[in-house]
């Protein structure tokens, strides 16, 4: 089944890496990614919340800045195949190894499309 | 999780946490060398407890409680010499944590960090003190490297430090929270500081050195304004500017240190996720329609970033961009920056023709006389190519800036020859 892994860290750390720091946190995962590339699907690094725009259904209202004001921001997400949970915790347990800091939030996905514009033929069976 | 805390890691929750922690120290002290010997108090405990405990999970919050803390045990041990405070209950702040979080949110924040970068820009300090200043209390470069960066001596650069810092606390700093006018004020302010540090690094041809650091300390130091005031169009720009101008750090400079026109560098070493999120950063501030100079900026440099070829260049809304940046702060830097589009839109006469007025205001300007002569070289009038080339030399304020134009003066040569 299909886990989502929601990648969570403060911003004001990760941005404080410096290019060094950054390329070799990049490299540790990327021996992670390898290890279990039969189970990645989309793998996704999100820029920095400062280039988020947020649309609030409520009134319309366009703001700047991520929609939830939290410590620790949403920096980008894995899309996991996995037998079940334990085989998604191992994957996040990897990960955390290559880059501590923060918290992975596991979540089982509902629906997927790959890819959008397969949406009109419905999901696949 | 009981897995070992790293020391890197803690050094790097310390160092994204400093601005925050020394800002919010600094309005609780009122003093920049209180509020930075608490801060340092507080790291110092962090180094001991977080290895043990974990890192707490609010840094800044933790830092500033307990700094705050030592600072005024300190005060008190030496009012009436009582005992030392219990380490424990200093370390212990499960419970007290999520009240100061609260209490410190956002708009605490926002204008101690605003005020802390504002300080550091006090009108009677010159650029480079101000830049020093910022780099070393907000960004918390130990002073070697800003000393290295600066080419002087660790010691010389301490003082310069020591003394901004006197200067500074003599000055009135303004505690109260700034009203909208005296906000948008610091804002602007703190903004140029912001791109003074960049073009320090900027500047720099080397880009494994010391000073050629500095530009990621301006990209970081924008991104942190952003955070806390997320909707200033300005400071997108200002961003986007710096992101954009940051993109060509390896194409920009030849590898005998001289740098290399736009048209000549080679446009698959720009970094493309730069270009990406600069780019998306005018996209946001665009729909505040409120334009400015750095946005404009931003979109000049992005209309150059766009263009996969020189040929492939958008000179026509360049020339529009600049026409705009002429109206929102006009100088004669701009009118000869506007003259490079012209001379690809209408002629490179057309061109010398606009700049020919302002060889009074910038006839110390080196890149004036650079372009000038460039100009007069196209149109074949190598005599006065030269002399203008010759100019440039004379006001070039590195060594790397006079061997590009003496490549220029070169090249003249060679034509001379081959036509003589």
């Amino acid at each position: 089944m299909l886990y989502t892994l929601l990648c969570y860290n403060d911003e004001a750390v990760t941005t404080a890496w410096t290019q060094e720091e950054d390329a070799a946190v990049m490299t540790r995962l990327d021996e992670i990614h390898r290890k279990w590339a039969d189970n990645f699907q989309p793998m996704i690094r999100l820029m920095p919340t400062s280039a988020a725009t947020t649309l609030r259904k409520k009134d319309g209202m366009v703001l700047d800045g991520p929609y939830a004001e939290t410590k620790e921001q949403l920096l980008g997400f894995y899309v996991v195949d996995v037998d079940n949970l334990d085989t998604a915790l191992e994957i996040a347990r990897d990960l955390t190894e290559a880059n501590p800091g923060g918290a992975y939030e596991l979540r089982p996905v509902m629906i997927y499309y790959p890819n959008g514009a397969a949406v009109d033929d419905g999901p696949a069976s | 999780m009981d897995q070992p805390v790293d020391p890197g890691w803690i050094e790097a929750r310390l160092v994204g946490a400093r601005p925050q922690a020394i800002a919010a120290l600094l309005r609780y002290f009122r003093n920049l060398d209180l509020a930075e010997e608490a801060y340092q108090e507080a790291c110092l405990r962090a180094l001991k407890t977080w290895p043990k405990n974990g890192p707490p999970r609010d840094s800044a919050a933790w830092l500033i409680m307990v700094g705050r803390n030592a600072a005024l045990d300190h005060a008190r041990r030496q009012a009436r010499l009582a005992d030392l405070p219990d380490e424990n209950a200093i370390s212990d702040l499960e419970n007290t944590e999520p009240d100061i979080v609260e209490r410190l949110d956002a708009a605490d924040y926002r204008d101690d960090i605003l005020r802390l970068l504002f300080i550091c820009c006090h009108p009677d300090l010159p650029a480079t003190q101000q830049i020093a200043l910022a780099l070393r209390i907000v960004s918390g470069l130990p002073v070697a490297r800003i000393a290295a960066a600066f080419l002087v001596g660790e010691r010389a650069m301490e003082q310069r430090i020591t003394r901004a810092k006197a200067r500074i606390a003599n000055a009135d700093i303004p505690f109260e929270t700034p009203g909208p006018v005296e906000r948008a004020n610091r804002f602007a302010v703190v903004a140029a500081m912001i791109y003074l540090v960049f073009n320090e690094g900027y500047t720099e041809a080397d880009p494994a050195s010391e000073r050629a650091g500095f530009c990621a300390e301006g990209i970081r130091l924008a991104r942190l304004m952003l955070r806390m005031f997320p909707g200033e169009p300005e400071m997108m720009g200002l961003l986007a500017l710096m992101l954009l101008q940051h993109s060509r750090r390896l194409a920009r400079i030849g590898k005998d240190g001289a740098p290399v026109l736009l048209d000549d560098q080679d446009r698959s070493l720009w970094n493309r996720p730069m270009i990406a999120e600069a780019l998306v950063m005018i996209d946001k501030a665009i729909l505040h329609r409120r334009p400015g100079p750095y946005q404009i900026q931003a979109a000049i440099a992005a209309l150059h970033a766009q263009a996969e070829h020189p040929e492939d260049t958008d000179w026509a809304g360049i020339d529009r961009l600049y026409e705009a940046l002429e109206r929102h702060a006009p100088s004669p830097v701009v009118t000869l920056n506007r003259a490079v589009a012209i001379s690809r839109l209408h002629g490179v006469q057309a061109a010398l023709d606009m700049i020919e007025p302002l060889s009074e205001p910038l006839d110390g300007y080196f890149y004036f006389h650079g372009v000038r002569g460039a100009f007069l070289e196209k149109l074949n009038r190598n005599d006065d190519a030269r002399d203008a080339f010759g100019r440039a030399i004379a006001l070039a304020s590195t060594p790397a800036e006079a061997a590009h134009i003496r490549e220029q003066l070169d090249k003249l040569k060679q034509e001379n020859r081959k036509f003589s």
